[in-house]
């Protein structure tokens, strides 16, 4: 599908500094670090995840596990799918019960994804909290879910599509705005 | 959600290896390896065919099988229901046609169908609406068991192409050596069929087989060995002289192990005969993954029920 790109809303440095603020916000929040585990959503939320366990060892020299969560067998569309996702691997080798978890997604939209993981969450044990953060919040939540951190509040249009690359898949740190073409 | 994770298995039911394309054989046990991890958890369960019902319907008596669809259809909260040849309607003298339309009228999403006879699955499948899963039929193929075997294999080597692959015994009758003979040669592995002449036809060469009647030439330099049961309920035409006869040339013992490679693998897909196919202490050694080729059988099938059950508008079969 080809798509105009409309905006570039971050790039590389915007990016290191509002995980930095965000960790900033996770560490006043959470008095108990030991309790703490991060949850990456796939594809784009792991390696979040990954960046903040990274600042947290830099700033409190502690080490915070990080885990793999794959949402594809939790959605709530999977009988209207035209094509089906690839099942991949959910790897979270230690156990969430009694933890504060911390859910990473890059961009939070309907709500629905989040939900499907919750729901993952709960088949793999019962967190004593779930906090969620996101690097963009677009709007058009269509579940009563709110992120508990967010890098940065971006009012779309249903049209459009909002792009986080990363370093570690996309080979480039930027967020992008971008609008299918109508042939 | 993220194009580059979608994918396209474009078949309504799985009736053998034959139908898939190498693509698509890889996609089933990439996606199994995903689901293998479900049977790990404190909560074997994930949610993803909820609503969904798959019948079992087998002719043919079957523990593994049957338990492993049922099992992997459970833990994707599919409904299962059993269907086993003493307690129905069969024995009353009902077709198999109108078995299978009484069933769809109960509004089922899939059937996985074993029986004696080959091609019944293929049967099935042209005049019903469910997906149909072959679990075996006669002599032909049995899909599912060749993705797990291949699936293990993979497990334990890494790689399937380049492989020397060893399928001993009643090749003639093995529905797993069919459907693993045409799996492997998709993937590029080396296939050497052994067994006495009446039980392997030399006609096998011709799908890309070696034959070799002598089991020690067979096994040297192997990478995996597998060893198929002695079908006895199928010996009554004197295949061979006897059983003594058949265990003195082709069972595995230690001593003809030692001429395949040192960290090779023995499989079988059971139920084993101990003692006559297969030495008992070899079907327990650390070299046997026997168990973990069961174990596989569930996250292989969760895989195939997702892949078949999932997605809107697909292809229908031929």
């Amino acid at each position: 599908m080809a798509e105009k790109i409309k905006a570039k809303i971050m790039d590389a440095n915007k990016i290191r500094r509002v995980l930095q603020r965000l960790t900033t916000e996770i560490l006043e929040r959470n008095r108990n670090l030991k309790n703490l585990v991060i949850v990456g959503i796939r594809t784009r939320g792991i390696f979040l995840g990954k960046r903040i366990a990274a600042l947290i060892k830099e700033m409190e020299k502690i080490d915070i596990p990080v885990g793999v969560l794959d949402i594809t067998l939790y959605r709530d569309d999977f009988s209207e799918l035209e094509t089906q996702h690839m099942v991949q691997k959910t790897e979270i080798p230690f156990p969430i019960t009694k933890k504060d978890v911390l859910l990473v997604d890059d961009v939070l939209f309907t709500g629905r994804t989040i939900r499907a993981a919750m729901d993952g969450l709960f088949d793999l044990g019962r967190p004593k909290t779930i906090q969620l953060l996101v690097l963009i919040d677009r709007g058009h939540r269509e579940l009563p879910i709110r992120a508990d951190y967010v890098g940065k509040v971006l009012p779309t249009s249903r049209k459009e599509l909002v792009q986080v690359r990363l370093k570690e898949v996309d080979g480039i740190d930027e967020v992008l705005i971008t609008e299918p073409i109508e042939k | 959600m993220n194009p580059e994770t979608s994918l396209e298995f474009r078949h309504y039911h799985l009736l053998g290896i034959e139908d898939l394309e190498a693509s698509e054989i890889m996609t089933i046990l990439d996606t199994a390896e995903s689901m293998a991890e479900i049977s790990r958890r404190d909560i074997k369960k994930v949610p993803t065919l909820r609503g969904k019902t798959v019948v079992n319907l087998f002719f043919e008596p079957s523990t593994r099988t049957r338990s492993s669809f049922e099992l992997a259809a459970k833990r994707l909260s599919a409904d299962i229901v059993n269907f086993s040849l003493p307690t129905s309607s069969v024995v009353k003298g009902e077709t198999l046609k109108d078995t299978v339309r009484n069933l769809e009228a109960m509004a089922i999403d899939a059937l996985v169908v074993r029986h004696a006879s080959s091609g019944v699955p293929h049967f099935i499948a042209s005049f019903c609406q469910s997906h149909v899963i072959n679990a075996g039929d006669g002599t032909h193929e049995h899909p599912t068991q060749a993705l797990l075997d291949a699936y293990t294999i993979r497990q334990y080597k890494k790689r399937i192409k380049g492989l020397k692959v060893v399928i001993v015994g009643d090749i003639l009758h093995s529905r797993v050596a069919r459907s693993n003979l045409f799996l492997l040669r998709k993937l590029g592995a080396e296939v050497v069929l052994c067994g006495p002449p009446t039980l392997l036809p030399p006609e096998f060469s011709k799908m890309g087989a070696k034959i070799e009647y002598n089991l020690e030439k067979a096994l040297i330099g192997a990478d995996v060995i597998m060893m198929l049961r002695i079908q006895r309920e199928r010996q009554k035409a004197n295949f061979f002289p006897s059983i003594r006869e058949y265990r003195h040339l082709y069972c595995l013992t230690p001593e003809r192990l030692k001429l395949a490679k040192k960290e090779a693998i023995i499989m079988h897909p059971g139920p084993i005969n101990r003692g006559i196919e297969i030495d008992s202490s070899l079907a327990d050694s650390v070299q046997s993954v026997i168990l973990k080729q069961v174990e596989n059988g569930v996250a292989i099938r969760m895989a195939v029920l997702y892949l078949l059950l999932g997605g809107k508008e697909r292809e229908t079969a031929d």
